[in-house]
């Protein structure tokens, strides 16, 4: 589904372009309807983001306060009262409030973490496929460097050396990140600026920016945003492994990741406390995938080089 | 020719470990706090002359670039520094810990290549089966679950309901082992131990399934796709043609292209191996080099962390040479 209205002069009608904006959105929520498996995938993720915004309203529990009392409560299929229909953990928090909440921590730090990246990475990419010299040179070793770490091992030390808390969360998972944007938004510049309407574009007196910005960038989003929801889905595990290992969001705010590792202490007693906000995460990142797959067949079929 | 290309790429590994080096160097100089400080934390007290003394011996008091080249000279020497918490060479202890944590990312890659190499060639072959769509339906659940929650309900199925398989640690103390190279698997055959090799292989199986699984399900879906791909082409059809039996089709002419960009990912997913390696560790308690590395942080525990950090690259980075070198093999055209 290629657009055409990058190739129209800025000054063109804006009413026709927002009626082939329209045109393009329709067309792709018809080819989305092609796609059963993937539109299950989008609604998933719309749902968690509405628990993620709306949980004091749907948690029916505080999620950092618990009563002892109460403590490990089984899940009501297994025993358990509906009132704590999830259950409740060791310290007899309600486990479905701490997973609504959860969702908070988990989709800010994947959608935040993928944002900077892309934008960064998008940036730098077509600043270096485009002028080349130096600065291509510069940042295409600097992103090999940074390949040759493994992403949760650079993630890992970066936290361990810069300690835990949400801003270096997301710094930790930002500054290799943008490696895969830029490398992707490199390759697509290089060709692009071969094509004729880049030529036509310079012939015109466009500036150097100019032509990034409204010319070429159009061109490249549908793959930029298809590498986005798929690289969503990774970060998103990351985060929740980073949390598991202690090195994430610090406690009593409740993520995922480490609510899986408070409740392995009880796994012998109260298999509940651990597995469910897994099932959590898996549910999550699967309809992530199932979307981004979707997506990447409807909108940029090159990507599918595998 | 083969021979030079393969020496030029070793020779590239060089500026990249450089690079490396240096940027673990300048993580552990943005740290916040005095390394002094955080190495005397739980000290008490001591003698004011001391700390300076300790600055001194550390070099801390010398400008950063000093601070550089004496830390990159110290790893050339293969001179990792002192761990603060163990009280030891940081090479010693990572010499230690590095088989188990070798061990356990061969069994992964192990397993999913078993997993992943039928079930892959044979979802190609029987495009849109019902084993097919089972299998990628699958291999999609398997590319999104942690393996931290995949281990933890390994465990819990298979130690906590069933008692098939021990829960943690790479064998058990009554096995008696002669611990040769570190390697317990290797050690009970070289030692002709079998309930040590019984001992270590069930040790070693609930961590290699729950590090290989997303292994195998990345594997699987690449070796589908491009075996299909490989058995619509031309040279497929003509085998066939000349009346090449099926099997040697499928697994000849087929297979070995295919396998181009299999390996690749498999290259790919050494990296997510040795990541995973970290958070498998420490749910089975076994005894590595993440978990080496996990207390390490805890403890603040920072020449540790680094040398562990850069043996996690260098790993990495050796392992993409190997996959290099594979390439060469398996597809004369490719050049390094």
């Amino acid at each position: 589904m290629q657009t055409t209205q990058t190739t129209m002069p800025w000054w063109y009608p804006l009413t026709i372009r927002l009626r082939i904006w329209a045109a393009n959105i329709a067309g792709f929520f018809r080819d989305l309807a092609g796609h059963p498996i993937a539109l299950v995938g989008g609604l998933v993720v719309i749902l968690y983001v509405a628990a993620a915004v709306f949980a004091p309203q749907i948690a029916p529990h505080d999620p950092t306060k618990g009563e002892l009392i109460r403590r490990l409560e089984p899940p009501v299929w297994a025993g358990g009262t509906m009132d704590y229909w999830l259950g409740t953990d060791a310290q007899g928090r309600d486990l479905w409030s701490r997973i609504v909440f959860g969702s908070r921590i988990s989709l800010w730090v994947g959608f935040v973490s993928v944002a900077i990246s892309a934008v960064v990475g998008v940036l730098l990419g077509c600043l270096a496929g485009y002028f080349r010299g130096g600065l291509d040179e510069v940042l295409s070793r600097f992103s090999d460097l940074l390949l040759a770490f493994p992403y949760l091992i650079f993630a890992i030390a970066v936290m361990a050396f810069m300690g835990p808390g949400m801003t270096n969360l997301l710094l930790a998972l930002t500054f290799k990140g943008w490696v895969e944007f830029y490398r992707l938004a490199r390759g697509e510049m290089l060709s692009e600026k071969t094509k004729e309407y880049v030529a036509a574009a310079t012939a015109v007196g466009m500036g150097h920016l100019r032509i990034i910005v409204s010319e070429v960038l159009p061109n490249i989003f549908h793959s930029v945003l298809v590498l986005a929801t798929l690289r969503l889905g990774v970060m998103i595990v990351m985060e929740a492994s980073l949390s598991f290992l202690g090195l994430g969001i610090q406690p009593p705010t409740p993520a995922w990741g480490s609510m899986v590792s408070e409740g392995r202490d009880y796994l012998t007693t109260s298999w509940w406390v651990s597995t469910i906000p897994g099932l959590a995460i898996l549910i999550l990142v699967l309809a992530i995938n199932v979307f981004g797959e979707g997506l990447r067949d409807i909108l940029d079929p090159r990507l599918k080089i595998e | 020719m083969r021979a030079v290309k393969i020496l030029e790429r070793l020779l590239y590994t060089i500026p990249i470990m450089f690079g490396v080096a240096v940027l673990v160097f300048l993580f552990m100089r943005m740290t916040p706090g005095d390394p002094v400080d955080i190495m005397m934390g739980e000290a008490g007290t001591i003698a004011p002359g001391e700390m300076e003394q300790l600055r001194k011996e550390f070099h801390l008091d010398e400008p950063l670039h000093v601070q550089l080249y004496l830390f990159l000279s110290d790893v050339l020497r293969g001179d990792l520094g002192y761990s603060y918490a163990y009280k030891k060479p940081v090479m010693a202890l990572i010499a230690e810990q590095l088989p188990a944590t070798i061990e356990l990312a061969f069994g992964a890659l192990l397993f999913g290549l078993i997993i992943a190499v039928p079930i892959g060639i044979w979802s190609a072959v029987k495009q849109y089966s019902v084993v097919d769509r089972l299998s990628m339906a699958g291999a999609f659940l398997g590319v999104s679950m942690p393996a931290f929650w995949l281990g933890i309900l390994l465990i819990l199925i298979f130690s906590v309901k069933l008692r098939w398989l021990p829960v943690t640690g790479r064998i058990d103390y009554n096995a008696g082992l002669e611990v040769v190279t570190g390697f317990y698997v290797l050690d009970s055959i070289l030692t002709r131990n079998t309930t040590a090799l019984v001992s270590s292989l069930k040790h070693l199986l609930l961590p290699s399934i729950a590090l290989g699984a997303g292994t195998a399900a990345m594997v699987a879906r690449v070796l589908r796709s491009s075996m299909v791909e490989a058995l619509r082409q031309d040279y497929v059809t003509l085998a066939r043609a000349k009346g090449v039996r099926e099997t040697w089709v499928v697994l000849k002419h087929a297979l070995r292209n295919a396998l181009i960009p299999t390996v690749t990912v498999v290259g790919i997913q050494v990296g997510v191996l040795l990541g995973g390696n970290m958070i498998v560790e420490q749910v089975f308690s076994w005894p590595g080099l993440g978990r080496l590395a996990v207390r390490a942080i805890f403890s603040r525990d920072f020449p540790l962390v680094q040398g562990v950090v850069m043996v996690y690259a260098l790993t990495f980075v050796l392992a993409n040479l190997i996959v290099d070198i594979l390439y060469t093999y398996i597809n004369p055209k490719i050049t390094l």
